[in-house]
C-alpha cells in the first residue's frame, strides 16, 4: 500500500550492481568509472577528518557503500552527485525518487541489518542511545548530522557531506545556489505594514513550532510573525496550542505540515468548529505543504521557502 | 453473616438513599463549576458578555451580549462544546467505574483495567495506520473502530474471565483484563511500529484530546452516555444487595451472574463511546467513585447518582486546567488526571486493603 514497501527499485539496483562491477573490471585504468567524471574526486585527498558532531570522524578511504538512516541526508548526498555511493537508505527516504529506500529504520536502528550491508560510513541525523558506540565497535565510520537549528547549519551538514564523499565542490554549488535562491526569494517579497502573522501546523491536535525552531526561522527570514511565539513557555519549539487562541490570534496564513500523517486539508481546516472565522481560512491563504519537505532540512528547503513567500505574495491582492 | 448482620447492613442500605438536598446541591455544584469553566480559557472573553450570551440562548430571551462573531464563535463553537464534553466523558467515566466497582465487588475494578482502554487504543491505531484517507468519509471511521475495539476487549475479558477455575471471584476477571490488556497493548505497539508514520496522531489520540472537540463529539456520545448511565442506574439497588455477596444474592433470588453481565455491558458500552472521542483519560474511574464513598457511604444508590456529578465536575476542572496552566499552550489531559490519580490511587490501596 505505501509506497516505500515496494521491492523492485532495490532489485534493480542490486542487478545494475552486479552487472557494473565487472565492466568497472573491464574498465582497467579508470578505476572510478562512475564518479571520475566528476572533478572533485580527483582533487579531494582522502583520508580526511571531519570535525562533526559527534567529535573528530576520519575518514581513510573516499566511501562507495555508504547507509544513509537519515532522509535529509539521502537528500543531500544525492543534491551533491554523492547518489551512487549510497548502499543503502532508511525507510523514509522517498525523494529523490532513486534513492535506494530499505527496511532500515532510522527511529529505531537495528545495527545488525546496517552491518549486513556492509557500509564503509553510516550516516544518522538521531542517535537513540549508543548507535555510534554499535557501528564504531565494528570499525565503520560513524557521521552525526543532527536536526539543524538554522539555515547555516544545514550548508555546513552539506559541505560536511562533500568533504566526507569526496565532492567537496558539488556541495558549495549547492550551497551556493541555495544563498542565491534564497536571496533572490526574499527579494521579490511585498512589503507590510504589519507583519503577515501564520500557524504552522504539526498535527490535527494543533501542535506547532515556534520562532525558536529551524521552521520557524524559515518562516521568520521572509517577514513572518508567528502566533505561537507567546505559547511556548517552557520553551521547547513545540507547543501544543488551544483552538480558542488559534481562532482569536486570527492569522493570515496556515501552513498544513500535516497533510500526510493526518489527512488535513484546507477543506479539512475550513470544516473545524470555529475555524470558519479565521481570515487565512476565509481568504484562501491555507497552505497545503508536503509534510516531508516542511520536516526536513535538506536542499529542498528552498522549495518550502518558494511556496511560503508564494502564499505570503497573495496576500497582498 | 448472621440475621441481625444481615438486618443491619439492609438498615445502612435503606438509611443510605439519596436526599433531594444532596442531589440539587450537586447538580448546582456541576452547573456552577461548568458556568466558571465557561468564562476561563486561554482567550479572555468578558465574563458579563459570556453570561448575557448564555442568557441569549434561553427561550423567549434576546439580550445583546455585545461579543463580537468571532468571541461568540469561540464561545459556542470551542469553548463551550469543550466543557460539555469534558462534563459527559466524565460522568460516564466515573458510573463506569463505581459500576465495575460494584458488579466485580473489587476496588480497583475501573474502565480500563478490564482491557476497554487498550482495546480502543488498538482499535484506534489499525484506523489510523490502515484506513489512510479517511479525511473525506462520511463519519471518521477512528471512534468508531475504538468503539469496536473496546467492545470487543471487553467480551474477550469477561469469557476469558468466565473460563477460569470456576471461581467465583471477581479476581479472575480482573487478571483476564489484565492479560487481555497486555496482549492488546503489544499489537498496537507492533502496529505503531510497522507503520511509524502513523505514530504521532496515535500518540496524540491516547494522550486524550478534548483539546479538538466539537459538538460533533458531543452528538456522538450523548446517546450513549444516556442509555448507559440509566441502565446502570436501574441497578443500582440490584448492586448493593450484591455488595454483600453472591450466595446471599442468589438466597435473595437475585441472579448475580446476569446483574453483573448487564452493568458490565451498559458500563463498557458507554465507557467504549467515551474513550472513542476522548482518547485515554485515565483514573477518573477510580478517584470519582472512591472519593464520594469517602464523602457519602458505599450505598450505590449514593454512589452512582454522585459519581455521575462529581465526575463530570472533577474532569472539566481537570480540563480547565489542562488548556489554562500553560495557556495559550494546552497540557494532555490525561496528564493532568493521571497527576492527580496516581497518588490518589495508592491511597485507595492503602485503605482498601481492610475492606477486602
Amino acid at each position: 500500500m505505501t509506497h516505500r514497501r515496494t521491492r523492485h527499485p532495490l532489485l534493480y539496483l542490486f542487478l545494475a550492481l552486479a552487472l557494473a562491477l565487472p565492466l568497472a573490471a573491464c574498465g582497467g585504468d579508470e578505476g572510478e568509472p562512475q564518479a571520475g567524471s566528476s572533478p572533485s574526486a580527483s582533487t579531494d585527498g582522502f583520508p580526511v577528518t571531519l570535525d562533526a558532531a559527534n567529535g573528530k570522524v576520519t575518514l581513510d578511504e573516499r566511501p562507495v557503500r555508504i547507509v544513509s538512516l537519515s532522509p535529509t541526508a539521502t537528500e543531500m548526498l544525492f543534491a551533491i552527485g554523492a547518489g551512487d555511493q549510497v548502499i543503502a537508505a532508511e525507510e523514509n527516504s522517498n525523494y529523490p525518487e532513486e534513492a535506494p529506500d530499505t527496511d532500515l529504520s532510522g527511529f529505531e536502528p537495528n545495527v545488525e541489518a546496517i552491518a549486513a550491508y556492509e557500509p564503509d560510513l553510516v550516516i544518522a541525523s538521531n542517535e537513540p542511545g549508543d548507535l555510534e558506540d554499535s557501528i564504531t565497535a565494528l570499525d565503520i565510520p560513524f557521521l552525526l548530522q543532527p536536526a539543524a537549528a538554522t539555515l547555516d547549519d544545514t550548508y555546513t551538514e552539506i559541505e560536511e557531506l562533500g568533504s566526507a564523499t569526496g565532492h567537496s565542490d558539488e556541495a558549495l554549488q549547492v550551497v551556493d545556489s541555495m544563498l542565491r535562491d534564497i536571496a533572490e526569494i526574499r527579494s521579490t517579497l511585498p512589503q507590510f505594514d504589519e507583519p503577515p502573522t501564520y500557524f504552522h501546523e504539526l498535527d490535527d491536535t494543533y501542535f506547532t513550532a515556534t520562532s525558536k525552531t529551524f521552521i520557524g526561522l524559515v518562516y521568520a527570514s521572509l517577514g513572518l510573525s508567528n502566533i505561537a511565539d507567546k505559547a511556548d513557555k517552557d520553551g521547547t519549539g513545540y507547543p501544543q496550542l488551544s483552538a480558542e487562541y488559534i481562532v482569536k490570534a486570527d492569522p493570515d496564513l496556515i501552513f498544513l505540515a500535516d497533510t500526510k500523517c493526518c489527512g488535513q486539508s484546507a477543506a479539512t481546516v475550513a470544516k473545524r468548529p470555529g475555524w470558519e472565522q479565521i481570515t487565512a481560512v476565509k481568504n484562501g491563504g491555507v497552505v497545503e505543504l508536503d509534510d516531508d519537505i516542511a520536516s526536513r532540512w535538506g536542499p529542498r528547503v528552498v522549495d518550502y521557502l518558494r511556496i511560503v513567500a508564494e502564499a505570503v505574495a497573495g496576500l497582498e491582492s | 453473616m448472621t440475621v441481625a448482620e444481615q438486618a443491619i447492613a439492609r438498615r445502612e442500605l435503606r438509611a443510605a438513599s439519596l436526599r433531594p438536598p444532596l442531589l440539587l446541591i450537586s447538580i448546582a455544584g456541576v452547573a456552577i463549576v461548568m458556568v466558571i469553566a465557561t468564562l476561563i480559557g486561554p482567550v479572555t472573553l468578558s465574563p458579563t458578555g459570556v453570561v448575557k450570551e448564555l442568557i441569549d440562548r434561553l427561550p423567549f430571551v434576546h439580550v445583546d451580549s455585545g461579543l463580537s462573531s468571532r468571541d461568540a464563535a469561540i464561545l459556542w463553537q470551542l469553548r463551550v462544546p469543550r466543557v460539555v464534553l469534558g462534563g459527559l466523558v466524565g460522568a460516564m467515566l466515573s458510573v463506569a467505574g463505581a459500576a465495575y466497582q460494584g458488579a466485580f465487588r473489587n476496588p480497583l475494578a475501573d474502565p480500563y483495567l478490564l482491557g476497554v482502554a487498550a482495546g480502543a487504543g488498538l482499535g484506534a491505531t489499525l484506523a489510523i495506520a490502515y484506513l489512510p484517507h479517511t479525511e473525506g468519509w462520511f463519519i471518521d471511521p477512528v471512534p468508531i473502530a475504538a468503539f469496536a475495539g473496546a467492545l470487543l476487549a471487553v467480551a474477550l475479558t469477561y469469557v476469558l474471565g468466565r473460563s477460569g477455575i470456576g471461581s467465583r471471584t471477581a479476581a479472575t476477571l480482573i487478571l483476564a483484563g489484565v492479560a487481555i490488556t497486555s496482549f492488546m497493548t503489544a499489537l498496537q505497539t507492533y502496529v505503531q511500529q510497522r507503520e511509524s508514520d502513523t505514530l504521532q496522531r496515535v500518540y496524540a489520540w491516547i494522550l486524550g484530546r478534548l483539546s479538538t472537540a466539537g459538538w460533533g463529539e458531543v452528538k456522538l456520545i450523548l446517546p450513549y452516555v444516556v442509555l448507559s448511565s440509566i441502565a446502570i442506574l436501574l441497578h443500582r439497588r440490584l448492586l448493593d444487595v450484591l455488595s454483600v455477596g453472591d450466595e446471599e444474592a442468589d438466597a435473595l433470588g437475585l441472579n448475580a451472574g446476569r446483574v453483573r453481565l448487564l452493568v458490565a455491558v451498559a458500563a463498557s458500552l458507554g465507557t467504549a463511546a467515551a474513550v472513542a472521542v476522548s482518547g485515554l483519560i485515565g483514573f477518573v474511574g477510580i478517584i470519582v467513585p472512591h472519593t464520594v464513598r469517602l464523602l457519602f457511604g458505599t450505598s450505590y444508590r449514593l454512589v452512582l447518582p454522585l459519581s455521575i456529578m462529581f465526575g463530570a465536575g472533577f474532569l472539566v476542572l481537570a480540563d480547565l486546567l489542562a488548556r489554562t496552566v500553560l495557556s495559550p499552550a494546552e497540557i494532555p489531559i490525561g496528564v493532568i488526571t493521571a497527576f492527580f490519580g496516581a497518588p490518589f490511587f495508592v491511597l485507595v490501596l492503602r485503605t482498601s486493603r481492610r475492606v477486602t
